[in-house]
């Protein structure tokens, strides 16, 4: 009797566990795919809070300066805005907690949604998932292993951030906290592409999809932050917990709980649609199109167009919305700076300028830039994609010359970028126009300052075409390029990098208008850069093999 | 023009690994020619270069009168392509695809479209990864049978068709050549080489090993003959090209190259012969031997 009822127990459990049979290999698998990407985002982000936290004592050196620092910057809206609520700018911890949480969370945050996707979604969306699924691997062992080695990777950046911070002396309490925040955030996204995984059939769905719950997240964290009579707004963002754990002024420990909920709700909902849907499908589902093409569809360019047009829209949206938020922000930051002479200096380094609130437009505008710079990567990649999934081929079999497929994608990342700075200088403008009741002047200065970020974008273009043009299997390394440069300009000034290091960027050779001297001279041999960057990528593709 | 494909001495690599070793390959105009080959003998890697879209490292190549490297765009508006790996646009129907690469290369057919899209029972409104492998190659082949060219490249173009498309595809290849098109047809299905194809050549590790008309390489091939006779078969060893011989008391099976076909019956004759089968050489037994015994003699 007792064996009867034993049995099907027994049974059970061995099928639960063959749910999961394999999963040790796809580890395996996942850890050898990813061997230099996770090292070089696991160290990169792991390291960034303790550069930055060495150079708070050469910066802030008395505690004049420092009291300065928490009564300029600490309740600017504007900053808080960007980097989250300044709890205690008084010690290196509090500062580096602020300076970088937020910006440490959504790193890792990204970082895990293109693991878990890359090894999840992407692998059925390629076909490659069917030969795996069809040896001995259970149903969710692929999903564990992408949602493992993410969460590892996070784990891992989370130690190295708390081991780092403490090793430059910082508090071991604040350290962890600082650590386990960015850790959790990482798992909670890591839950968030698990769902997305199983939502759409392609992976650049399932990244949009949680890319964007990532870009709203932290847009409410922004808002909750900046607008007093709104905080619980950033309750509702796991970037708002990561702040709110308060690292290194006197930790709240309970908030890491939510993130840990997250992390276990999301996680939990992606296992649970999972078998809600066929191998290689997603929950939603393609629905029929036109029997016959559109009289336009005739020309490479209209299929970029088609194959564009919905990314390039999201990008507009998300732009047009940050930048309506800077521009409703900016007229504060002048109010709440007044005339702390250091943190106008730490300021001025950022946006060049003794105006304020000039200074927060120019850096704005820089920033603004620096992300659209990852819309021109992943617009420049997709030649890339489109050519391993050998959907180049049949059109270049046909009357398209390979110039004018490439020419048709470039459009793109080169007006595509232009398009995004312009809606986002004009929200920026209008809106900070409209509040310091200047728009005839305001606009066409913050437009402008938007704008003369072009050819450093373009220089980023340029670097990506060139790199699809001469070293095809090495396309994607333009992620890299843009990381870096954004690194260095967001970074290198708090950071204490050399000026030689800082000059690498493109971003930091622009004039930093709208408070700086217009000058044509950067903008010119950026420029021309770029165009130089572009036909050796060009003239490369044109020589290379396809495939 | 006499011939619309001509290849000579074509070499490419691949980083250490020799894809293509000298080889080559005539296409007369108006012939449906046969590509055949093992995985990996270089026949994809030939078609990309007919295409342009590989660089060739050294030979000869003639596409249309042309250089395909150099005239790659120019040259396409005369040919239509059938990849050997359709894949989709994930946001494109496949009637928008059919439409926009016959219109890319110069021009659609619209009643000859929309007649293989029936013929082909192909629902042209579904999207990207809802069509099954071979759905998706009939959206490939559609395309390229509805556009007005003089030469079709196929890349085995039926590997994921179900029988019934595979006749269709055939009689519609049939059609194209009494309109006096070339075609090259890549292709591991012998049975739909010998029912299309009018010359053939075969590849093996990036050369051609052998080429002509299915009965010119026939003399290649042995003859499987299996008897029943009146008495012992002594004397059929001293035969120059028979091979496999089994006896079994009077029954026997053997092999014989086409050459002593004559000389071999005429011994089971002398016997007397009392039950006789043979069977004639398939394709599919001279692209074994050719294989097998290619690799005999490269191993020794």
């Amino acid at each position: 009797m007792t064996a009867t009822l034993e049995r099907p127990g027994s049974a059970h459990t061995r099928q639960q566990a063959g749910h999961l049979v394999g999963t040790r290999h796809l580890v395996r698998l996942a850890l050898r795919r990813d061997r230099i990407v996770l090292p070089v985002w696991i160290v990169v982000i792991g390291m960034l809070a303790s550069a930055g936290a060495g150079s708070y004592e050469a910066i802030y050196p008395t505690q004049a300066e420092r009291d300065a620092l928490t009564a300029s910057m600490g309740s600017n809206p504007s900053l808080t805005l960007l980097y989250g609520p300044a709890f205690d700018l008084s010690t290196a911890g509090g500062f580096t907690a602020w300076r970088f949480g937020a910006f440490l969370a959504l790193f890792t945050a990204l970082a895990c949604i293109f693991t878990v996707t890359r090894h999840t979604r992407q692998e059925e969306d390629t076909g490659r998932h069917e030969l795996l699924a069809s040896a001995v691997v259970g149903r969710y062992a692929a999903l564990t292993a992408g949602v493992l080695v993410a969460g590892l990777g996070a784990l891992a950046t989370g130690v190295l951030i708390t081991v780092s911070l403490a090793g430059v002396g910082m508090p071991v309490a604040g350290s962890v906290a600082l650590g386990a925040g960015t850790a959790l955030t990482g798992f909670a996204f890591t839950g968030v592409a698990a769902i997305a995984a199983q939502i759409s059939e392609y992976s650049r769905g399932a990244n949009g999809i949680a890319a964007a719950v990532l870009g709203a997240t932290f847009l409410l964290r922004a808002v909750g932050d900046a607008a007093a009579d709104a905080s619980w707004l950033s309750w509702l963002s796991p970037f708002g917990w990561a702040t709110q754990v308060r690292a290194f002024a006197d930790e709240r420990w309970w908030v890491l709980g939510l993130l840990v909920l997250a992390a276990l709700v999301t996680g939990l909902v992606g296992y649970l649609l999972l078998p809600r849907r066929d191998v290689g499908m997603g929950l939603i589902q393609a629905k029929p199109g036109p029997a016959r093409a559109a009289h336009g569809l005739r020309s490479p360019f209209a299929l970029a167009w088609r194959l564009h047009r919905g990314a390039l829209l999201g990008w507009i949206i998300g732009f047009a919305v940050f930048g309506a938020l800077f521009g409703s922000l900016a007229a504060g930051v002048g109010d709440v700076i007044g005339d702390s002479a250091e943190a106008q200096e730490m300021f001025a380094r950022l946006g060049g300028s003794q105006s304020m609130v000039d200074a927060f437009l120019a850096s704005m505008a820089g920033i603004m830039a620096m992300i659209a710079s990852l819309y021109v990567v992943q617009a420049t990649v997709r030649m890339r994609s489109e050519e391993t999934a050998l959907r180049v081929e049949p059109l270049l079999a046909t009357s398209v010359s390979r110039l004018s497929w490439a020419a048709s994608h470039l459009v793109f990342p080169l007006l595509g970028s232009a398009a995004l700075l312009a809606v986002a200088g004009f929200a920026t403008g209008l809106l900070h126009g409209l509040r310091v009741d200047d728009l005839g002047g305001q606009l066409p200065a913050v437009l402008g300052a938007a704008m003369a970020q072009l050819p450093a974008v373009w220089v980023v273009a340029g670097a990506a075409t060139a790199l699809f043009g001469l070293l095809p299997k090495l396309a994607t390394a333009a992620w890299a390029v843009a990381a870096v440069f954004l690194l260095i300009s967001m970074f290198g000034p708090i950071a204490n990098a050399g000026q030689l290091v800082l000059d690498l960027s493109p971003f930091q050779h622009i004039p930093k208008l709208p408070s700086a001297e217009f000058t044509a001279t950067p903008l010119v041999w950026l420029s021309a850069l770029a165009l130089v960057l572009l036909g050796i990528g060009l003239a490369g593709f044109r020589r290379r093999d396809i495939g | 023009m006499k011939n619309a494909i001509d290849v000579n001495d074509l070499r490419k690599s691949f980083g250490s690994t020799k894809a293509l070793d000298g080889l080559d390959l005539t296409v007369a105009a108006g012939e449906v020619h046969g590509f055949l080959g093992p995985n990996g003998a270089g026949k994809s890697t030939t078609i990309r270069v007919l295409l342009g879209l590989l660089r060739a490292d050294g030979g000869r190549v003639n596409l249309l009168g042309g250089d395909p490297w150099r005239d790659a765009a120019s040259l396409h508006r005369r040919l239509a392509y059938v990849p050997g790996d359709v894949n989709l646009w994930p946001n494109l129907s496949g009637g928008e695809v059919i439409d926009l690469l016959g219109r890319l290369r110069g021009g659609i057919d619209q009643r000859r479209r929309d007649e293989l899209v029936e013929r082909f029972d192909l629902d042209p409104k579904k999207k990207g990864r809802t069509y099954s492998k071979g759905n998706r190659q009939k959206v490939a082949i559609v395309a390229a049978l509805a556009s007005d060219v003089e030469l079709l490249i196929m890349d085995e173009p039926t590997s994921g068709l179900d029988p019934l498309m595979e006749a269709t595809f055939q009689q519609t290849v049939q059609e194209v050549r009494e309109q006096g098109r070339t075609v090259l047809l890549s292709s591991h299905i012998l049975a739909e080489v010998e029912a299309l194809c009018d010359r053939v050549s075969i590849i093996r590790n990036g050369r051609t090993v052998e080429t002509g008309t299915l009965a010119d390489l026939r003399h290649l091939t042995r003859t499987s003959i299996s008897a029943e006779l009146a008495g012992h078969p002594n004397g059929l060893t001293s035969l120059e090209h028979v091979h496999d011989l089994k006896v079994d008391g009077n029954k026997v099976r053997f092999d014989v190259e086409t050459d002593s076909l004559d000389e071999a019956l005429r011994m089971l004759t002398s016997i007397g012969v009392r039950n006789l089968t043979s069977q004639p050489p398939t394709l599919e037994e001279l692209f074994l031997r050719h294989y097998t015994e290619t690799e005999i003699g490269s191993a020794s």
